[in-house]
C-alpha cells in the first residue's frame, strides 16, 4: 500500500498538492514512483513558463516507460527543483519531499481529491 | 525450386496431425476468400546454382570503372581486406538489435567503440549508433533544433543536392519552413546568412567541404547564426576529420555526415551510414540508438541501449523520430575501418585525396576550358571545372577508356580524386581529355 | 573484454595507405584540426582477435535459435550475401550513367516488380533504409495524396493500441495527429470503435496483418471498407507479411499502400540492427507521388525517371541497393511455390510450437495463431513472482534468443513467439522442454531465475545506472 500523508491534496492523474501562501506546490505521489519504477530523468518546464490546468508541464522518465505530470492549475511557474535536475532518484526516495514545480498566479484549479478519495483512485488502479 | 525449409514431407504431417489438421491450407481458413491468391505470376523456384548464375549476369551487365574520378556524395576509397573479414562474420551479420544485452555484448561493444570514435573525428560529446546515411542524418539533425518560438531551417544552398531534398521531405511533413541560402562563388556568404537569420531560425545546415568540394568559411557562419540565437548543424567529410578542424573545434551544436567513405564500398547508394553527434546539451534530443556503459550485478563492465525512453517503442506518437533499425553493420565498419587505418593513417587517407585533388587540377588547369571554378577557394579533394565540350559526351569517351570521368554539373564537371587515384591514372586522365577535345 | 582503446599502444604502424606520389596539398593553418583524433593504433593481429572476442559474445541466427516475435529472425541464405559481394554491384558508383549501371537499374527493377506482384501493388521505391523509414515514405503518399485533392481537413491518422510503437511516431513524422482504435477482445480492430473513430479528417489507418498478436484479422475487408468509406486511405505494415504472402495480398485485402521489411519477410540478415531496407509500395493512383528516381524498362533498357507529383526523396540515391540484391536472390530462389511454402511453414512452426506450450503457458488466445503467438505471465507472475523477463533472461543459458518481452502492450506480462519456417521439428521440440524446464524451475527455485542468466558473458546489466549516468564513449581515462 502505497503512503498517502493526509494533509496533502491529489489528482486522480498522481500528482500531489499542497500550498505554500499563494503558491502551488505540486509532486508526483508514492504510487506514481513506484508504478513507474527507478525514475531515470526529468525534463522541467524553465521559471517563468506557462503551465494549463489539466495539460502535460513535465516528462518523467523510468528505464522503460515516460509519462506526463499534470498540472491541476493553470498559471506561472515560480520555481522549479532543480535538484531533481541531477538526482531523478529523490522522486523515487521521498515523493512528497521531492516537489517538481511551484506555481503562482493561479486562476483556475481543478478538481483536487482528500487523500482518502486517492486512495479509492489508487485502490481501482490496483485491481 | 529453392527452399531453406528443414522440414522433411513426413515431418509436416506429423505436426499438422498433432494440430488435428491435414494441411496447411487449413492455417489459412481466417482469410476471407476475396483476399486470397492461389497463385502468385512469379517465375519458378531456382537451385543455388541456377540463381547465382543469374544474379551473376546482372552483375556483369555493369560497368567497372579501373579509374573513378567521381564523387559527388559516394567515395572510392581503399578498403582494408580485415575491414571485409570481420564484419562478414555470422554473428554480427545474423544479430537483431542488442536488446538482450547479456549475449548481445558483441555488438553493444562494437557500437560504442564506434560512437567513441565518431566523437573523436567530430570534436563532439555524444553520438548516437547511426541512422540510414548522411541525408537522413543531416534532416534529423535539423529536426532536433526545434523550439517552441524556433522552427525554420536555413539550409545552405551549397550543401548536396540530394541532402537538401531529404531535408525539404523531412521539414515539410514536419510544418518546418526551410530557407536554400543562395551559392556565392562556390560558397556561403555570411551576409547572405545573417539577412536569412530572423528569431524564428532554430537552425543553420552548412556542409563543409561543400557539395562544390569547397571548404566553408565555417568560423563566420557559425558565429553568425549564434549571435542570431540559431543553432548550428555541419555536415562534414568523415574523411577529411583525419586532417581538418572538427564541427567541434568551428563551435557548431550538431555534427553529421555521411560514414560510407569509412570502408563501405560504392554499392550503386547503399548500405551507406548516417553518423549524427552533438554537444552533451541536446543529447536527448539526439535520434535513434545509443549504446551507454554500465555494470552487471558482480560489478562487470556492460554496455546496453540506454536513454530508450527517448525512442518510439516507449513514446510512441510523442517520439522525436521514428527510427528504430540503422544501419549497425555500418558502423561496424567504419569503426574497424577507422583502428584498421589508425589515426596516422585516417590523415594520410586525407592528405592523398587532397593532394590528389590539387595534382589534378592543377593539370586540369593547364588544359584549355577547364578553369577551375572557384579560383579562390580552398577546397579538400574535390573541385568543379568548366567543361569546353558536351560534359556527357567527354565521360562516355572516357568511359570507353574504363574511366568514369568528373559529374557534370552547372555545365561543367565536378571531379573528385581519393587515394585511390594515382598520379598515374591522372595523367592518363588528362591526356585523355586532350585527345578527345582535340577531336 | 578490453576496449580498442585500451589495445592501443602509440606508434603501433599500419601499412595499408602508400606515402603520397604528387604534393601535398596546402591549407590554411586555421583550416587544420589541432590535434589527432584519439583513434585506436593497433597491430593487424590483435584487431583480429579483439573481434573474434566479440563475435564470440554475440547470438546471431547462426548461433542459436532465435524466436523473437514481430522480428522474424529466419535463416540469411549465404547466396544472398556472394551476391551482394559481387564486384560487379559494389564497385558501382551510384551517379554512373545508367547505362553503365544496366545490370543495377535490372535489380531495382525487377525487386520491385516482384514485390508488387506478391502485395498486389502497382508501383514500389526502394528508397526507404529500414521498415520504419517506409513507414514514413508510405504515410507521405497519403497525405501527398490528400493535398493533391485541395483536401487540407485530413489529418487524422487511426492506430489500433496493438500497433508497434513505430506506426505512431511514424504518423507524428509525416504531419499527422494520431488516433488510437481499441483491439476487441479477440486481438482485432474493434469494429464499432473504428466506425466512431473515421470522419471527415480521417487521412488513413494503419494495420498490420496479421496484426501484433499474430492473428490474421477476419474482418479486414470491413475494416478496408469503413476507412474508405470516410474518404481515407488504409496503409499496410509489411511487418508481418512473412505469415501471408503467397496466400492473401494486402492489395486484395483493401489496402493502397504498404511497406516491406526485406531484412524480415524476404531473408536479408538484421546485421545487429541493420542495415536493412524497407520498399513502400501503393496502387496506381499513389504511384505518381512516389519519391524519385524510379526505374523503368523501354524495350530492352532501364532508365531513371521522376514521378510527377514526387513527394521528394527520403533518402540519397536509391537506398540500401545491396540489400535488395539479396532480397531478389531470396525470391529468385523461392519462386512461386517457395514463396507460400514458406509462410506455410512460418505458420505452421509457430501453431506446433503453441501447441507444445499450451496448457502449461497460458496463451493471450486460445485459437490457431498465425507465424506467430502471445503468451502472458500474469498468472506466474501473480503466484509465483517469476516474470516474462525472468523467462525470456533464463533461456538465455539455453542458448536460445528471448522471444520478445512485453509486446504488444495489450497483453500484460507478454513474450511473443516468432519460430520462423527455417527451424526444423527437432529445434522447435528443444526449444519446448526448454520452456518447460523454466516452468517447472519456476515452481521449485524461483530464485534461480531472477538471477538468470547464468551462463552467459554478463549478468543482467544495471540498466538505471546506464540511464542516470550516461557513459556513451570511452573517456581516456580522464574522469
Amino acid at each position: 500500500m502505497s503512503n498517502i500523508p493526509a494533509e496533502l491534496k491529489y489528482t486522480a492523474s498522481h500528482e500531489w498538492i499542497r500550498t505554500e501562501g499563494d503558491l502551488y506546490v505540486i509532486g508526483l505521489t508514492d504510487f506514481a514512483q513506484s508504478s513507474l519504477g527507478d525514475i531515470v530523468f526529468i525534463e522541467l518546464p524553465q521559471e517563468g513558463d506557462a503551465v494549463t490546468m489539466g495539460e502535460s508541464f513535465a516528462d518523467v522518465e523510468s528505464v522503460k516507460a515516460v509519462s506526463g505530470v499534470f498540472s491541476p492549475v493553470s498559471g506561472t511557474v515560480a520555481a522549479v527543483n532543480e535538484a531533481l535536475i541531477d538526482n531523478p532518484a529523490l522522486l523515487n526516495e521521498a515523493p512528497y519531499d521531492a516537489w517538481l514545480i511551484k506555481v503562482s498566479g493561479a486562476q483556475e484549479v481543478g478538481e483536487l481529491l482528500d487523500a482518502a478519495g486517492y486512495e479509492a483512485v489508487c485502490k481501482a488502479e490496483e485491481a | 525450386m529453392g527452399s531453406y525449409i528443414p522440414a522433411t514431407g513426413e515431418e509436416r504431417k506429423a505436426m499438422l496431425a498433432a494440430l488435428g489438421l491435414s494441411s496447411t491450407e487449413e492455417l489459412f481458413q481466417v482469410v476471407p476468400e476475396q483476399a486470397r491468391v492461389h497463385e502468385l505470376n512469379l517465375p519458378e523456384g531456382l537451385s543455388e546454382m541456377e540463381v547465382a548464375r543469374k544474379v551473376s549476369g546482372l552483375a556483369e551487365r555493369n560497368v567497372r570503372f579501373r579509374s573513378v574520378f567521381r564523387g559527388a556524395g559516394a567515395y572510392r576509397h581503399h578498403i582494408p581486406a580485415i575491414v571485409k573479414t570481420v564484419t562478414s562474420r555470422e554473428e554480427f551479420v545474423t544479430a537483431y538489435t542488442p536488446y538482450q544485452a547479456e549475449i548481445s555484448q558483441g555488438i553493444l561493444q562494437s557500437i560504442f567503440e564506434y560512437q567513441t570514435q565518431i566523437c573523436e573525428l567530430t570534436g563532439m560529446d555524444v553520438s548516437n549508433a547511426s541512422v540510414y546515411d548522411g541525408a537522413v542524418a543531416a534532416a534529423e539533425g535539423c529536426l532536433m533544433c526545434m523550439e517552441r518560438r524556433r522552427n525554420g531551417v536555413i539550409l545552405a544552398g551549397t550543401a548536396d543536392p540530394q541532402v537538401r531534398e531529404v531535408v525539404e521531405t523531412y521539414c515539410e511533413s514536419r510544418g518546418v519552413p526551410v530557407t536554400v541560402l543562395p551559392v556565392s562563388d562556390g560558397a556561403t556568404s555570411t551576409d547572405d546568412l545573417r539577412a536569412a537569420l530572423s528569431e524564428g531560425t532554430a537552425c543553420v545546415y552548412v556542409q563543409s567541404p561543400n557539395y562544390y568540394g569547397v571548404l566553408e568559411d565555417m568560423d563566420a557562419l557559425v558565429a553568425a547564426a549564434h549571435e542570431a540565437g540559431a543553432r548550428v548543424v555541419m555536415g562534414a567529410n568523415p574523411i577529411s576529420l583525419g586532417l581538418l578542424k572538427t564541427p567541434g573545434e568551428y563551435g557548431a551544436d550538431i555534427a553529421v555526415g555521411e560514414g560510407q567513405p569509412l570502408g563501405m564500398p560504392l554499392g550503386f547508394g547503399g548500405p551507406y551510414l548516417g553518423f549524427m553527434a552533438c554537444r552533451k546539451e541536446l543529447m536527448r534530443r539526439l535520434p535513434g540508438r545509443i549504446v551507454g556503459e554500465t555494470v552487471d550485478g558482480e560489478g562487470r563492465r556492460a554496455f546496453v541501449l540506454t536513454l530508450q525512453a527517448r525512442e518510439q517503442h516507449i513514446r510512441r506518437e510523442k517520439a522525436s523520430s521514428n527510427i528504430c533499425s540503422n544501419e549497425a553493420l555500418c558502423a561496424m565498419t567504419a569503426s574497424v575501418y577507422l583502428a584498421a587505418v589508425g589515426p596516422q593513417g585516417l590523415r594520410r587517407v586525407a592528405e592523398n585525396s587532397a593532394a590528389h585533388a590539387h595534382y589534378l587540377a592543377g593539370k586540369l588547369a593547364s588544359v584549355p576550358g577547364f578553369a577551375l571554378r572557384h579560383k579562390g577557394r580552398e577546397f579538400f579533394h574535390e573541385f568543379l571545372t568548366d567543361c569546353p565540350v558536351d560534359p556527357d559526351m567527354l565521360c562516355s569517351r572516357l568511359a570507353e577508356r574504363g574511366i568514369l570521368g568528373g559529374l557534370p554539373v552547372e555545365g561543367g564537371l565536378l571531379w573528385c580524386c581519393t587515394e585511390l587515384c594515382t598520379r598515374n591514372d591522372m595523367d592518363e586522365l588528362v591526356t585523355a581529355i586532350r585527345e578527345v577535345c582535340a577531336q | 573484454m578490453k576496449l580498442l582503446f585500451e589495445r592501443s599502444r602509440p606508434g603501433r604502424c599500419e601499412s595499408i595507405i602508400p606515402p603520397c606520389d604528387v604534393e601535398q596539398a596546402q591549407f590554411s593553418p586555421s583550416l587544420l584540426r589541432a590535434a589527432a583524433p584519439r583513434l585506436p593504433e593497433i597491430a593487424e593481429v590483435d584487431l583480429g582477435r579483439h573481434y573474434t572476442e566479440l563475435a564470440s559474445q554475440t547470438h546471431g541466427v547462426n548461433k542459436g535459435f532465435y524466436p523473437l516475435g514481430s522480428c522474424t529472425m529466419k535463416y540469411n541464405p549465404r547466396v544472398n550475401e556472394e551476391m551482394a559481394a559481387l564486384p560487379g554491384f559494389t564497385d558501382i558508383h551510384p551517379l554512373q550513367p545508367a547505362e553503365t549501371a544496366q545490370g543495377c537499374l535490372e535489380v531495382l527493377y525487377e525487386t520491385e516488380r516482384l514485390l508488387c506482384e506478391i502485395t498486389g501493388m502497382d508501383g514500389m521505391t526502394m528508397q526507404p533504409a529500414a521498415g520504419a523509414h517506409g513507414e514514413y515514405t508510405g504515410l507521405l503518399l497519403i497525405r501527398r495524396y490528400h493535398l493533391s485533392r485541395g483536401d487540407t481537413a485530413r489529418t487524422k491518422i487511426i492506430v489500433p493500441d496493438s500497433a508497434h510503437g513505430t506506426n505512431p511516431a511514424s504518423a507524428t513524422m509525416a504531419g499527422f495527429t494520431v488516433v488510437s482504435v481499441p483491439s476487441n477482445a479477440e486481438g482485432g480492430v474493434d469494429i464499432e470503435a473504428l466506425r466512431k473513430a473515421v470522419g471527415p479528417d480521417t487521412a488513413g489507418l494503419m494495420l498490420t496483418n496479421p496484426n501484433t498478436v499474430g492473428l490474421f484479422d477476419p474482418a479486414i475487408l470491413d475494416i478496408t471498407r469503413i476507412v474508405h468509406e470516410a474518404g481515407g486511405l488504409c496503409y499496410y505494415d509489411g511487418a508481418n507479411l512473412n505469415a501471408v504472402m503467397g496466400h492473401a495480398r494486402p492489395g486484395d485485402m483493401g489496402f493502397d499502400c504498404v511497406h516491406l521489411n526485406l531484412h524480415k519477410t524476404f531473408s536479408t540478415p538484421h546485421g545487429g540492427g541493420g542495415p536493412g531496407c524497407g520498399p513502400a509500395g501503393c496502387k496506381a493512383f499513389l504511384e505518381p507521388f512516389l519519391p524519385g528516381p524510379r526505374v523503368r524498362k523501354e524495350e530492352s533498357r532501364f532508365t531513371f525517371f521522376q514521378p510527377e507529383k514526387s513527394m521528394g526523396r527520403v533518402r540519397s540515391f536509391c537506398g540500401n541497393f545491396l540489400v535488395a540484391v539479396k532480397a531478389l536472390t531470396y525470391i529468385l530462389t523461392l519462386g512461386r511455390e517457395g514463396i507460400p511454402e514458406a509462410s506455410a511453414m512460418a505458420v505452421l512452426n509457430a501453431n506446433y510450437l503453441m501447441k507444445k506450450l499450451a496448457g502449461h503457458y497460458d496463451m493471450a488466445y486460445d485459437t490457431l495463431c498465425m507465424h506467430e503467438f502471445v503468451m502472458s505471465l500474469e498468472k506466474q507472475k501473480n503466484e509465483l513472482g517469476v516474470s516474462a523477463m525472468d523467462v525470456a533472461k533464463s533461456l538465455l543459458d539455453y542458448g536460445i534468443h528471448p522471444p520478445t518481452m512485453y509486446f504488444p502492450l495489450i497483453v500484460h506480462e507478454a513474450l511473443m513467439v516468432e519460430p520462423t519456417e527455417t527451424e526444423s521439428p527437432e529445434t522447435l521440440d528443444d526449444a519446448a522442454e526448454a520452456f518447460l524446464s523454466i516452468l517447472e524451475q519456476a515452481r521449485t527455485d524461483a530464485a534461480h531465475l531472477h538471477g538468470a542468466p547464468h551462463h552467459c558473458p554478463i549478468g543482467r546489466p544495471d540498466e538505471v545506472r546506464a540511464a542516470r549516468t550516461p557513459v556513451l564513449r570511452y573517456d581516456f581515462g580522464q574522469k
